[in-house]
């Protein structure tokens, strides 16, 4: 099986859509995890017995992560070229280039990902040495250590005429400060060894890491219902990413906003009396359609997915609901009831909807979008649109379902008419 | 009896080497390894100067610091903070504070040994 210099790239989306940690994959195909990573990062190539195994794992065909996807490749080019004008690619023969020389344009589109995943990490390390607790006493160890070497270092070279017991001290001093030091190295190559391994589980992106630590609340944060957001504090500050704590405060008060138009236990007595009707229930509390919307996903131990996004269609919040998958890069699937919301601000849109499964699982989506005016008059127009995911335990029967996807590049739905890029796994048929 | 620099520094193997190298230079050198009781010894000591490690095991530089500059009998003695964090916002902190001067470990011998003659106001002596 030829490998192709993109196929780390399309094994790490195939195991990111699979929902599969490095750690789980590695294990399923007998590697380990550290090799998998260099792989996925196209830094080493894979012997055709280990992409069987890896495709096993993934349960596809070998065939699917060696062959490019020549409508990804394309797009790739063509954001390699983006990135760099002053090269002056000829952008308009992309394909002709990806025809003739499929093999060097793979390694243009492959170099321009590492490129991106390098200038990633330098922002994320360079953040991590301002804000990291670890990191920040590992090096001040580092350096007491070795300030320690050099004055006592010098002294011996510097001074002919030192006295034995004098020397001896400072030799001995010196040999301390060098194991210090060596060990000291060792564990700051170890913890950023670790840092690497927790970045390339995908917590990098600081928005991954605020959905993951509301995730690991379960969604929910009891102490702003209580009225005290600021318990949160130290919480928020141990959250690893600088831009990370900036989007956690927010949410954090969002939701105190929220908490204090929508109280507890009313709100949920209403909930129950009305259904998850946001209109409905914004109406009997007197506020925006979308603080109920949020209230009703964010609820202890509700179903209910929720995801909003701005006018650009940048998805700015993800809570999965069981079954219907998110996409953690990129655009959603432009099918979602939440743009056609957003292309008519204070419409109400209703659909059912069926993500691509073998189960045919159906949710009951309801978007909304407002606009706002913060500049004046004379200023933009912000739009802030937001669809609630609700199962829907109903049979099918004959209501008319409409078929979406995550995201079209890891979306198998074959003959669709918003499609906007190849799906890496290959069109299903219609 | 030489001037006298009092030098407060957790790190034994750093405090022994200034030690040795202002000895020689003819200093009256005390040391002590911890920030609590600086500023009372350095207020029964007078030392002429005060060399201040930013990073002490119970109390900030920073803190002893503004202890030193609270008191009339050391709030004009010079001080030359050390510090493993040469960042440029730990200088402007030391300064605000009220040190003197500011020098990032690791070190040479020589220029810790200049800076403290110019803050003492000393020239070089003789070694001998």
């Amino acid at each position: 099986m030829p490998m192709t210099a993109l196929t780390g790239t399309r094994l790490r989306e195939r195991r990111l859509a699979a929902g599969l940690r490095q750690a789980d994959l590695a294990e399923r195909a007998a590697i380990s995890p550290s090799y998998l990573n260099l792989i996925e990062h196209n830094r080493r190539n894979v012997t055709p017995e280990v992409l069987a195994r890896l495709a096993a794992a993934l349960g596809i065909e070998p065939q699917a992560l060696a062959e490019a996807s020549a409508g990804a490749l394309l797009d790739d080019l063509r954001s390699a070229a983006a990135a760099l004008p002053a090269a002056e690619a000829e952008v308009a023969r992309a394909e002709d280039f990806a025809g003739r020389f499929p093999g060097w344009a793979a390694l243009t589109a492959a170099l321009h990902g590492r490129s991106v995943a390098l200038e990633r990490a330098v922002a994320a390390l360079n953040d991590r040495l301002s804000h990291d607790p670890h990191l920040s006493a590992a090096l001040h160890e580092l350096l007491s250590a070795l300030a320690g070497v050099r004055a006592t270092a010098a002294i011996l070279a510097e001074t002919p005429d030192l006295a034995a017991d004098w020397r001896d001290r400072f030799h001995r001093n010196l040999y301390q400060d060098s194991e210090r030091l060596a060990e000291g190295a060792e564990a700051l190559v170890a913890y950023l060894d670790r840092s690497e391994a927790a970045a390339d589980e995908g917590v990098t992106a600081p928005q991954d890491e605020v959905e993951l630590w509301l995730a690991a609340r379960g969604w929910h944060l009891p102490e702003v219902e209580g009225g005290d957001p600021a318990a949160l504090g130290p919480e928020l500050e141990a959250l690893a990413s600088g831009a990370a704590r900036v989007l956690a405060r927010a949410h954090v008060t969002q939701a105190a906003e929220d908490a204090a138009a929508l109280p507890q236990p009313a709100f949920a007595q209403a909930l129950a009396e009305d259904g998850p009707d946001p209109a409905r229930l914004a109406a009997r509390f007197g506020c925006g359609l979308l603080a109920a919307m949020r209230r009703i996903a964010l609820l202890p131990g509700a179903k209910a997915g929720l995801v909003t996004c701005d006018a650009s269609g940048t998805l700015l919040f993800r809570k999965p609901a069981d079954g219907f998958a998110l996409p953690r890069f990129g655009a959603a699937c432009p099918l979602w009831p939440l743009y056609a919301a957003l292309g008519r601000p204070g419409a109400p849109v209703e659909a059912l909807v069926a993500p691509p499964g073998p189960d045919g699982q159906v949710f009951r989506c309801l978007a909304f979008a407002e606009t706002r005016l913060p500049l004046g008059f004379a200023g933009p127009e912000l739009r802030l649109a937001a669809m609630l995911i609700l199962p829907d335990p109903a049979p099918r029967g004959t209501r008319a379902v409409l078929p979406v996807g995550p995201t079209c590049r890891i979306c198998p739905r074959g003959g669709c008419p918003a499609r906007r890029e190849p799906s890496i796994l290959g069109e299903a048929a219609a | 009896m030489g001037q006298h620099v009092l030098l407060i520094e957790d790190e034994p193997n750093i405090a022994e080497a200034i030690g040795f190298i202002l000895s020689r230079d003819g200093w009256q050198v005390t040391h002590l390894s911890t920030g609590t009781g600086a500023a009372a010894t350095a207020q029964r000591i007078t030392p002429d100067l005060i060399i201040l490690d930013h990073m002490l095991p119970d109390l900030s530089g920073l803190e002893v610091l503004a202890a030193l500059r609270g008191d009339p009998s050391t709030a004009a003695t010079p001080v030359l903070m050390l510090t493993a964090r040469g960042q440029s916002r730990d200088r402007e902190a030391a300064a605000r504070a009220g040190a003197d001067s500011f020098m990032a470990k690791p070190f040479a011998n020589a220029e810790i040994l200049a800076e403290v003659r110019a803050l003492a106001g000393r020239a070089p002596v003789a070694r001998g």
